[in-house]
């Protein structure tokens, strides 16, 4: 109660603060790698090394960055609406599914770059959709949002099942996914881009994604702070009370901002889908729509906090891939706990050091 | 023993960065005394409280508890030197009993029964003790307020408090609860119990207290024997300059009919007829208030004709037109402006900064804007606008709007909905928590839309308000309207009358 509402300057609350919780995070990681028998610098060496030492390791962490940074984006348009959008991850499932029907139409006619618009179209709208009904649920019957897009990750998952075994699947094969795109329905490389640094790609598919994910969070930023959607939206999120005084239409403002939340988790598709495996498979968003949760949180739900967190996080999966090759005492699950430390650290205890920080700068201050 | 003071305060002094909160301030509080302590928002009197009972530490200075030095570090300590507190805001838990709440935190041991037990036959001696009666079953939520606070202080006695402390505690009271909490607060001190008051209202000052010390900007200036002393006197103290009690006002012109409600029912969110059939028009020129104890229908009729809450039955117009549709964005295009009664959870967004704030409503205005985009530069330019024409201070847009004290966000409220130079204003209790400074600019506002034509429904549980503002006054008794006065009516006709018993 003391300490909360004492200012603290920005350096701190969204530099200094956000820092100490990541070194927090990685020192008690480092007591498990060491509590296994591996040596723990070691372990953040080889970790670093393959997130950030070749070019090859960006270009993976990059596009894993790229995944997060869309269903982050979708976490934060939700929550500044006040809504708890967990439906981000079966959002971007479905959204595979627009950007796979648009490029299954348009590869064998058109070049890639006249096919992304629509495929970026296409993955929105079908994200959007698949947000829709939940928001209709809130904002008309006051269903829970959590609970219902939790129920419709559940229902996405088996739908696509269903289309991909039964209806998208090539006549003749096992595999239940559709065929392979052509050029036209690819998103190319961003290989050049690496080069620019020195770096070679190699096999990472790092790709035009990730650009479209840059603009996605520079509009979600315009659309938050610079509309008056915007500003009902955080309205809205803040204070209902406020908002039903404004006139500011309930029922509207929930359901667009869903639309948009879904929008962005939609568009998580065209990475995978059209960037690195080239075809819908099952399962390809993989948890990435639960990782946004905690980039959203973690970026403080402002566009820039949320890239610099997908990075982080992108670190996190590629360094820790590696990882687990080169020491084969930590497995997969190890890396699993280590990410969920940051995710302790970073995001849910945000506030266990403000109060002692509060009172380390109000001696700072005095003195 | 009987001749030391119950709390000493020695030199107390509290800085919160740049703000000197407490000046080395020295207060004595004589055993089985009633001691207000009076002063405007931001006057320092929450935080002296709050280090009495141990939210925060004090930078220096001295506590004596019955004469001893005591460390209070937290409240678990200020509940050990016997002190407790009632908050302006209940802590307690909605859905539990009033058993449950009062055994919160001192359950003993694991299992409940003995707890239970325990606090049961304990409550029912408080209850013997000091008259403090409420069902030990009933669920909080479904008391009324004034039980919920009487819970509070239950709740404190059980913990052994001799020293009780109370922040505004009439705030959120009807006239009839505040009567019988001063009634309870009376048999506390003469059963040997001492209590603090803090509050802001002169008129509770002087009809409860025993002493009375003012606090202005962080300093205690004075303390009286309230017996001899004048509500002109502390008013003085409290400000540190003469104020109009009394506002100067020329008559009223009233032209045509702006607004006109016909038999007006509304019910509330359980489906409680909470306004029955109610009739009344308001002219151009004319400030018409509505008097009534809080409960009786005041704030539903408020949001009905703000378009809030869609009314059951009857017809609201403006200019004679019915209106179209129930929605406050309509409604303000027709030209109403609305200073809505409760400003933390309506009026404004307490997160945002003060230039957002000062648009609220009137977003979408082309002025703060083109197509969908906001234009942050006007919205500032016309923020820094209202803040110098109505001394909003800190003059600063882009501070969060949380951080002003009460009198300067209801002034923000107050800019933002009069300089839209609406037609018809509605206007809820626009000086509640607010500084006596405050409140004479708020009043002279308010009059001088009168005079510049504007039509202006008055809602203040404030009889005092209400008979120096309104031109008329209409009374309200259980949602219905019991009768209409002239300004110059008496206090008691009118608080008859809010009491039901004469029409």
């Amino acid at each position: 109660m003391s300490t909360a509402s004492v200012p603290l300057p920005n350096w701190i609350t969204y530099g200094l603060l956000p820092l100490i919780n990541l070194v927090v995070a990685f020192l008690i990681s480092g007591l498990v790698v060491w509590f296994i028998g591996e040596d723990p610098i070691q372990a953040v060496t080889l970790m670093l090394q393959g997130a950030l030492g070749r070019g090859e390791g960006i270009g993976f962490t990059l596009f894993y960055a790229t995944n997060f940074i869309f269903t982050g984006l979708s976490v934060a348009v939700a929550i500044h609406a006040g809504l708890f959008n967990i439906g981000s991850e079966g959002q971007a499932y479905l959204g595979g599914l627009g950007c796979a029907l648009v490029a299954l139409a348009l590869d064998n006619y058109v070049p890639w770059y006249v096919t992304m618009p629509f495929a970026v179209i296409g993955a929105g709208l079908f994200g959007a959709a698949w947000a829709f009904i939940p928001a209709w649920l809130q904002a008309k019957r006051g269903s829970h949002v959590v609970i219902t897009t939790i129920m419709f990750n559940f229902i996405g998952s088996a739908l696509m099942v269903y289309l991909l075994v039964n209806v998208l699947i090539v006549p003749g094969k096992m595999a239940p996914e559709t065929r392979t795109f052509l050029p036209g329905g690819t998103l190319p490389d961003l290989g050049w881009l690496i080069a620019l640094f020195g770096g070679k790609i190699g096999a990472a598919p790092f790709n035009v994604s990730f650009l479209i994910a840059l603009v996605m969070s520079f509009v979600v930023w315009v659309l938050i702070w610079r509309t008056k959607l915007g500003y009902e939206i955080r309205t809205l999120g803040i204070s209902p009370s406020a908002a039903v005084y404004a006139g500011i239409p309930y029922s509207r403002t929930v359901i667009v901002a869903m639309l948009l939340s879904g929008a962005m988790a939609g568009m998580m598709a065209l990475n995978v889908v059209m960037g690195q495996s080239q075809r819908l498979q099952v399962e390809f968003v993989g948890g990435a729509g639960f990782v946004g949760i905690a980039v959203s949180l973690m970026g403080r739900n402002h566009p820039f906090g949320i890239i610099l967190a997908s990075i982080l996080f992108g670190v996190l999966y590629q360094g820790g891939t590696e990882l687990s090759f080169d020491m084969p005492n930590i497995t997969r699950d190890m890396i699993v706990v280590i990410q969920g430390l940051v995710i302790l650290f970073a995001g849910a205890l945000e506030y266990m050091f403000r109060p002692a920080m509060v009172r380390a700068y109000q001696k700072f201050v005095k003195a | 023993m009987s001749s030391l003071p119950a709390i000493e305060l020695k030199g107390i002094d509290k800085k919160f960065g740049a703000v000197h909160a407490n000046k080395t301030i020295d207060l004595t509080v004589a055993k089985g005394s009633i001691h207000g302590i009076i002063g405007e928002n931001g006057a320092g009197k929450s935080t002296l409280m709050s280090i009495l009972y141990g939210f925060y530490q004090a930078d220096s200075g001295e506590i004596r508890v019955n004469g001893q030095p005591v460390h209070i570090k937290d409240s678990q300590a200020a509940i050990a030197a016997g002190i407790g507190m009632v908050h302006q805001h209940f802590m307690l838990v909605e859905n539990f009993s009033v058993l449950e709440n009062i055994m919160l935190g001192a359950e003993g041991g694991a299992l409940l029964s003995k707890g239970v037990s325990h606090t049961r036959s304990a409550l029912k001696r408080l209850e013997e003790d000091y008259g403090l009666e409420v069902d030990p079953d009933a669920i909080i939520e479904e008391l009324p307020v004034g039980l919920q606070q009487r819970v509070e202080i239950l709740k404190a006695l059980y913990r052994g408090a001799d020293i009780l402390i109370l922040d505004e505690p009439t705030g959120v009271l009807t006239p009839a609860e505040a009567d019988h909490l001063f009634k309870i607060l009376g048999m506390l001190r003469d059963q040997g119990k001492t209590i603090l008051l803090i509050t802001h209202k002169l008129r509770e000052i002087m009809a409860i207290t025993d002493t009375v010390s003012v606090m202005r900007r962080g300093e205690m200036v004075a303390t009286r024997t309230t017996s001899q002393t004048t509500v002109e006197e502390l008013a003085e103290l409290m400000v540190g300059r003469r104020v109009l009690l009394h506002v100067d006002k020329g008559e009223a012109n009233p032209g045509a009919i702006v607004l006109s409600v016909k038999n007006l029912t509304v019910k509330d969110g359980r489906g409680v007829t909470m306004v029955d059939n109610v009739s009344f028009d308001v002219r151009a020129g004319e400030i018409v208030g509505i008097a009534g104890v809080a409960g009786n229908g005041q704030s539903e009729l408020l949001e009905a004709l703000s378009g809030i809450r869609k009314p059951h039955a009857g017809e609201i117009l403006i200019d004679g037109k019915p209106i179209d549709k129930v929605d406050p964005a309509r409604l303000r295009e027709l030209g109403l402006a609305h200073i809505p009664e409760d400003r933390h959870h309506m009026g404004l967004v307490l997160k945002f900064d003060e230039a957002e704030n000062s648009i609220l409503g009137y977003h979408r205005d082309a002025r703060y804007g083109r197509g969908p985009m906001l234009d942050l530069k006007a919205v500032e330019k016309d923020a820094i606008a209202k803040i110098e024409k109505y001394d909003i201070r800190p003059p600063n847009p882009h501070l969060k709007t949380a951080n002003f004290s009460g009198g300067n966000q209801q002034k923000i409220v107050v800019a933002r909905e009069i300089e839209r130079d609406p037609r018809l204003m509605l206007v809820g209790q626009p000086t509640r928590g607010v500084d006596v400074g405050a409140i004479e600019f708020i009043h002279r506002r308010i009059i001088s839309m009168r005079d510049a034509g504007k039509a202006i429904l008055l809602v203040s549980v404030e009889l005092d308000e209400i008979r120096s503002l309104s031109d008329r006054i209409l009374v309200m008794f259980a949602g219905h309207i019991v009768g209409e006065k002239t300004a110059d009516a008496g206090e008691q006709t009118l608080g008859l009358m809010m009491a039901g018993i004469a029409a």
